[in-house]
């Protein structure tokens, strides 16, 4: 396939920015690295569809850093901004009011919180309309902007400003991270990929393969939120790589009715080296090992690759087998 | 040539979107707006009407997409009631802010809880501090020429806001009356295409809706809303000579029936005003100098207006289809305020509230209410406090569920 001929190595990647320098988001965030390298496999002519979260904070008056076209719209409803824009383009166009050549992609950009909460239900709405627009959910994995709350993608064991691990709540958070592919899949959309900037060369071919196709294009990045999790700026890309490594984020696509991993580390590392980095999970290592806890996370690690190698087919080496 | 046509109010209100040549109509059904929306899906799926309609997921997604495909050059309209109005109430406030120019009808309908049907207006005047122009409608004919109005005035760079139409669910959604419908070319010269501002284009990357961390410019933004919404006010006049010029009727921010010699107003809105008039013309055959005054604008309110009717008059009552609870009726004071300043403003403003959740009002009530101000009696209370209407035989029945409610509870 002609996307997969575009980026074979990380020297593909485009050096056309459309992103220039200088916003108030917090150094190394994963969120804005995602953004970026989005951008720069969609191109230029986009316009962004915004729900509150940290990336609102990219355009603050009178200044954006971006090339391309900005809207915020409220916290639970980009989808259907979205539509509004995508619908008005189409029928300017069919009128002969505006030329092809003035047509955007239009992109929704929100964090887990829209994603995965308040704004699921305007998302599935969007996805079942079969509206031709992109979603990319950058998931930090809760609620950023407002001091780092749980939100329904936060994972087990995760401390939070809502989920702080105490005498009675040892493990901090108790629930569960919602599955949100398996959520936005059951809508049978045209294109949907997890990706994350610390693997590029998969992440753009993601992209570029999504951008041949019409429908709801959507995306979930695993984002490394240094304010929030606890670790040092530099780190973001080392900690997305662990994230990948030990199989707590996995890389796959959703296309023609079919999921794929489009990535499988051929052995998984102990989740503990991933935990070990995030000040979030410290408690599951002092003052005392918590090993309920931090079984039960590297247990569903494995019962998740364990049931997609048996799907798919491939090999994979878990932990403690 | 006038064609005459029988119509309900919210075919009037379909009629108006169609002849404003709307590109768009993002929809949720609701009653009893619901009629609109199927209309208006039925002309387009029968290719009588270029636009398209979308039917969302919620009244907060409906003006979402409402204010993005404004903002990206469409002409847009949109109706809902009630809890609608309600669901969408972030999206009001921020595609004021966006500085879109659509029409959105509201056909008023009592809030829940409890739930019910039939019309208030606490839907509507919970939009009232939103930025959007209000403009209410009292009958099918004032329904389509407001739409048309609305959009020449949100559309005005001057103005640059959108725009509720309000229309009372089932005494006007529902209720067949002769509406004179514009002539379809001569609507294109009173309004013409749509020209956006800034509309999303690939050559002209703009940045909308962007966030603002000083206080001095989020002061500034919102005085601006402000001053374009009393432009709106000033335009009036001339847009609507313009209209009056090409179909023969005119509208002002105000209506004055029978208030120029009058000593008592009654201060009324909506379809409701109907029977104030029909009491207006009794007292005046009894010989008490009784006159109405409605108000078609509510935002932006038309104070000087208002003043320039009352100055001078004996005594005022204003009926307010709506409470708040704790304090009493909404419009009342804005009429309070509006005459405060005047040398010779009337003695006594009289606070009416009545006609909640639809609950009719009777022309014996109306007329009490022009007896009281020409007797000078109010409530027992005083002036200020307002007058609750409800009839004796209403009471009887609240009490007759109420003891049926009573029985049940105590089986
Ligand atoms: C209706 C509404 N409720 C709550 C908020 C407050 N709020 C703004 S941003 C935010 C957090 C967003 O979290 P997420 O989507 O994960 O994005 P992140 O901040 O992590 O980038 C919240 C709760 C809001 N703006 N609107
Ligand atoms: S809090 Fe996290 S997601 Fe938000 S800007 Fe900072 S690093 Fe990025
Ligand atoms: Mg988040």
């Amino acid at each position: 396939m002609m996307s997969d001929e575009a980026y074979r190595t990380v020297k593909d990647l485009p050096t056309e920015e459309f992103m220039v320098p200088g916003n108030p988001l917090c150094a190394g965030c994963g969120g804005l690295l995602a953004v970026r390298l989005f951008h720069k496999a969609l191109g230029g002519k986009v316009v962004w569809v915004n729900a509150a979260g940290c990336m609102t904070m990219l355009s603050v008056y009178p200044y954006s850093p971006l090339q391309s076209s900005w809207l915020y719209t409220a916290f639970a409803s980009a989808p259907a901004g979205a539509q509004g824009i995508r619908d008005a383009l189409d029928l300017l166009m069919k009128k002969g009011k505006i030329s092809p050549d003035e047509d955007l992609k239009v992109v929704v950009v929100t964090g887990d919180g829209a994603a995965y909460d308040i704004g699921l239900q305007s998302t599935l709405g969007a996805v079942q309309r079969n509206l031709d627009f992109y979603y990319l959910c950058y998931d930090n994995e809760a609620y950023g902007n407002t001091g780092f709350q749980m939100s329904s993608a936060t994972p087990y064991g995760s401390s939070s400003a809502t989920t702080e691990p105490t005498g009675s709540f040892p493990e901090g958070n108790t629930g569960h991270k919602k599955d949100l592919f398996e959520v936005w899949k059951s809508q049978k959309p045209a294109y949907l990929a997890t990706i994350s900037a610390a693997r590029t060369v998969d992440f753009l071919q993601k992209v570029e393969k999504s951008m041949k196709i019409s429908g709801p294009k959507l995306f979930i990045s695993p984002v490394g939120c240094p304010t929030g999790w606890g670790y040092d700026p530099q780190d973001t890309i080392r900690i997305e790589k662990l994230g990948i490594e030990t199989g707590m984020w996995p890389l796959k696509e959703y296309i023609d009715g079919k999921v794929k991993h489009t990535y499988v580390p051929r052995a998984l590392k102990p989740v503990e080296q991933y935990l070990e980095t995030q000040s979030r999970y410290r408690h599951l290592f002092k003052p005392a090992r918590n090993e309920d806890a931090l079984a039960i996370i590297q247990e569903d690690i494995n019962r998740y690759w364990a049931e997609a190698s048996k799907a798919e087919g491939f090999e994979i080496r878990l932990i403690g087998t | 040539m006038k064609s005459l046509s029988l119509m309900t109010g919210n075919a009037a209100a379909a009629w108006g979107a169609r002849l404003a040549r709307v590109d768009y109509i993002p929809a949720y059904p609701i009653t009893p707006q619901t009629e609109i929306i199927e209309t208006l899906s039925s002309w387009i799926r029968n290719g009588e009407m270029d636009a398209k309609l979308v039917q969302l997921e919620s009244e907060h997604s409906m003006l979402t997409a409402a204010g993005a495909a404004s903002s990206t050059g469409a002409r847009v309209f949109t109706a809902t009631s009630s809890q609608g109005l309600l669901y969408g109430m972030e999206m009001l406030y921020n595609i004021t802010g966006w500085r879109t120019p659509l029409v959105l009808v509201n056909v008023s309908r009592a809030l829940a809880a409890p739930i019910t049907l039939e019309p208030d207006h606490n839907d509507v005047l919970a939009a009232r501090d939103s930025g959007f122009l209000q403009l209410h409608a009292e009958n099918c004919q004032e329904i389509v020429d407001m739409i048309l109005l609305s959009y020449r005035l949100a559309e005005d760079r001057k103005v640059m806001l959108p725009a509720i139409v309000n229309l009372d669910g089932f005494y006007l959604s529902f209720t067949r009356e002769r509406v004179a419908l514009p002539d379809m070319k001569k609507v294109a010269e009173f309004l013409p295409e749509y020209n956006g501002s800034n509309p999303f284009r690939a050559s002209r990357p703009v940045a909308k809706a962007s966030s603002v961390l000083s206080s001095n410019l989020y002061s500034y933004f919102r005085y601006q809303m402000h001053i374009s919404s009393l432009n709106a006010l000033s335009l009036l006049g001339r847009i609507s000579g313009e209209f009056e010029s090409l179909f023969g009727r005119s509208y002002g921010p105000v209506e004055e029936f029978m208030t120029d010699d009058a000593d008592y107003v009654l201060v009324m809105t909506n379809s409701f005003s109907t029977i104030g008039k029909q009491a207006v013309v009794r007292m005046r055959s009894r010989g008490v100098r009784a006159g109405l005054l409605r108000i078609r604008m509510l935002r932006p309110f038309p104070a000087d207006a208002i003043a320039s009717v009352l100055a001078g008059k004996r005594a005022v009552a204003v009926f307010d289809q709506n409470i708040a609870p704790g304090s009493g009726g909404i419009i009342y004071p804005e009429i309070v305020s509006s005459l405060y300043h005047l040398k010779n403003r009337p003695e006594d403003v009289f606070p009416v509230i009545g006609g909640l959740g639809g609950k009719q009002i009777t022309m014996g009530e109306m007329e009490m209410i022009f007896e009281m101000m020409h007797k000078g009696h109010w409530s027992a209370e005083g002036p200020h406090s307002p007058l609750y209407l409800m009839r004796n035989d209403e009471i009887e029945s609240v009490k007759k569920n109420l003891q049926i409610a009573g029985q049940v509870v105590r089986q």
